[in-house]
């Protein structure tokens, strides 16, 4: 019995670390994996470099038209003509626009239907609300706003500093430390909530987009019938009972990769155990003919309730 | 039942064709029950899919009502595909691909349910007002805070002057220093209203007043304190001012100016402290809730407040531009300050929401 605990322990060790499960209004658990703090860090820069991108793109722009098209000054601001007012309305132009990029960008797109900037869409992460509730317009403009003492005041302090000369040390000291405490956040809690996180109730989690995958049991080699030989494998109640639900899914990647070499490895593998010895070159079709036979076995033990989690799991039927 | 194919007896059975009692084995391996359940439902799964896909990219409007109104019922017949799935089948990759799909359908029926627009009118007829009283008594502790603020700043220059340098920041060639006459005081105040580049420094203002308040919310992360010291530091700049103008006894000319644009700019920052302080309160003492569950509830709250103080700002810059600038007295710069300022206190705390349908009633500034 303490071999089946620790067996089925262990086949819920391959589930990560950083897997969370919600549950739905319908009552279905859903999974979610929290994003890792990488993908999050990677996302920043992403989206850190397009703003940056698209600052100097406006910025490029607006003088293009301030100097090149309308032939402007820099003193012409103060003239009273039309010229004047045309640049003081690209300045305001300017200033508005370095306002939304520094705070608007995020927040736009986290309000999108995919909850997520380019960058976070680029990883394939997004965000959300924690413990399953509706992610709300105020959670994401709450955790935006911190966004500006956790990451531009700090960086602003600190080019600040180095810019002015005079007392480099002590304020250049203080931004990188207080930057420090914000970006270490995530590191002290399991969920990797950086303060924004904290104050919304958010979380960001991976956002994973899956094809639907052939099925498996309805191929000719499932029959265990081989297309190549005409071989019928059938395979006893003994050869099948050594594996378990955990050496299935193994072998599910394995055929979906349908890698040759990896089949022949995982054939022979088989084959040992089991006590056959399966000529070469027909990989294929006997592990179709095994995933499904072994498959069909373990499904209906999991009707009438009984679960084999890997091979060394006792006697499960 | 332990027969072993690779027999040269099984062998031939193989190449001559299956025997009745292999033909109904191999029937029901061919299908297997749980794969038979999943191809009969796949057209539904691959439907909710398009229409999930279709509406992350953003084409809401390529979307037939049809499909709309299908997506909750289908995202339920996926979500009990998916429970299903789970205790009858060990298809791994199909298995995934629900929960991949039921989460991304999950996001979009339980996601953020209203547009921007929607959103903002909600907030403009009455959400606003609704979340600044739920904010309570921290608005009469950053007011308190904001008055010692003022006080301290005229107590500490009119003790030593020299302070007067450390809080206000000079620019150079500013005129407003101690020791400056009363008629260069009054210059920067009155007759102003040619300087064409006003608009611009308006709208840099607003720039630097949205990102103050902003780190005033923003700090009340830390307990609330960086919020208190930003809201003194601040408003003692102002009895700096405040103090410096009084020698010249143009104390009442100085309130007419700041006021045009001051009152909508001194609440906004008082409710963006106030939002700071509830933070920093509700983490410090969460009561019942945990302290993760207390400071989410008051950063949902605050971050509606902190919305309207930065529309208080743009409001107060534009005054600050325009309105100052074409009121050249004292008189109607002190009218247009007040009646601001009863405004405000009106459309925040008096007016409620459910008493009128209008919720155009926000915008009249």
């Amino acid at each position: 019995m303490a071999r089946a605990i620790r067996a089925v322990g262990r086949f819920n060790a391959h589930e990560d670390r950083r897997s969370r499960t919600i549950l739905t209004p319908e009552g279905v658990r859903l999974p979610l994996t929290i994003a890792s703090r990488g993908a999050r860090a990677a996302a920043l820069l992403l989206d850190l470099l397009l703003i940056y991108v698209a600052i100097v793109a406006t910025t490029a722009f607006l003088l293009w038209i301030g100097l090149g098209v309308l032939g402007m000054k820099p003193d012409s601001i103060d003239d009273k003509t039309a010229i004047g007012g045309a640049l003081q309305g690209l300045l305001i132009f300017y200033f508005i626009a370095m306002f939304l990029f520094r705070n608007a960008w995020f927040l736009l797109f986290e309000l999108g239907p995919r909850g997520a900037t380019p960058g976070k869409r680029i990883v394939g992460i997004r965000v959300a609300a924690r413990h399953g509730e509706r992610l709300t317009t105020e959670a994401v403009i709450a955790r935006n706003l911190l966004r500006d003492i956790e990451l531009f005041m700090p960086l602003l302090f600190i080019g600040g500093a180095l810019m002015s000369g005079d007392d480099v040390d002590v304020a250049a000291w203080a931004g990188v430390g207080w930057f420090l405490i914000f970006v270490l956040f995530p590191f002290f809690n399991r969920d990797a909530l950086r303060c924004g996180d904290v104050i919304a109730g958010t979380w960001v989690v991976e956002a994973p987009r899956r094809k639907l995958e052939q099925a498996l049991s309805v191929g000719e080699g499932a029959n265990g019938r081989s297309a190549a030989t005409g071989t019928q494998y059938r395979f006893g109640e003994a050869e099948l009972a050594i594996y378990g639900e955990y050496e299935l899914q193994v072998l599910e990647r394995v055929l979906r990769d349908n890698r040759p070499e990896a089949m022949a490895d995982v054939a022979e593998a088989i084959c040992r155990k089991i006590g056959w010895s399966a000529g070469r070159g027909d990989e294929r079709a006997f592990l179709d003919a095994y995933y499904t036979q072994l498959r069909a076995r373990l499904e209906q033990g999991m009707r009438f309730g009984k679960r084999k989690a890997d091979k060394n799991t006792p006697g499960a039927g | 039942m332990s027969t072993n194919p690779s027999t040269l007896a099984q062998r031939v059975t193989g190449w001559l064709g299956r025997s009745p009692e292999e033909a109904v084995a191999a029937a029901e391996v061919a299908a297997l029950r749980s794969d038979r359940f999943r191809l009969e439902r796949e057209p539904e799964w691959k439907r909710l899919d398009a229409i999930v896909t279709r509406i992350e990219k953003g084409r809401m409007r390529r979307i037939s009502d049809e499909d709309l109104l299908a997506l909750p019922a289908l995202y339920r017949t996926v979500a009990s595909s998916l429970s299903i799935a789970r205790e009858t089948s060990l298809d791994r990759a199909t298995i995934a691909y629900l929960e991949g799909l039921a989460q991304r359908a999950w996001f979009i029926v339980y996601g953020p349910r209203a547009t921007l627009g929607g959103w903002l009118r909600r907030f403009l007829g009455g959400g606003w007002g609704a979340s600044v009283r739920a904010l309570g008594i921290d608005i009469l502790i950053a007011l308190a805070m904001m008055v010692t603020g003022t006080v301290v700043g005229w107590l500490l220059v009119s003790s030593n002057p020299d302070w007067y340098y450390a809080l206000v920041p000079a620019g150079d060639g500013d005129p407003r220093v101690p020791g400056a006459s009363r008629e260069v005081l009054m210059k920067s105040l009155f007759g102003n209203q040619n300087e064409p580049a006003l608009a611009v420094f308006a709208s840099y203002l607003f720039n630097n007043n949205a990102q103050v308040s902003i780190m005033a919310y923003a700090l009340g992360f830390a307990f609330g304190v960086p919020s208190v010291l930003l809201l003194v530091h601040n408003t003692a700049l102002l009895g700096a001012l405040l103090w410096l103008y009084h020698g010249q006894g143009l104390t009442f000319e100085l309130i007419g100016w700041l006021s045009v644009h001051g009152t909508t700019e001194l609440f906004a920052i008082l409710l963006a402290g106030a939002s700071g302080i509830h933070i920093g309160r509700a983490m410090a003492f969460p009561g019942q809730a945990s302290v993760l569950d207390a400071a989410a509830a008051a950063g949902r709250r605050t971050a509606q407040v902190m919305a309207g103080v930065v529309f208080m700002l743009i409001v107060a810059a534009v005054l600050e531009a325009f309105a100052r600038q074409l009121l050249d007295a004292t008189a109607p710069r002190l009218i247009v300050g007040a009646a601001m300022l009863i405004f405000w206190i009106g459309y925040l705390f008096v007016w409620r929401r459910g008493r009128t349908t209008g919720s155009a009633e926000g915008d009249g500034a």
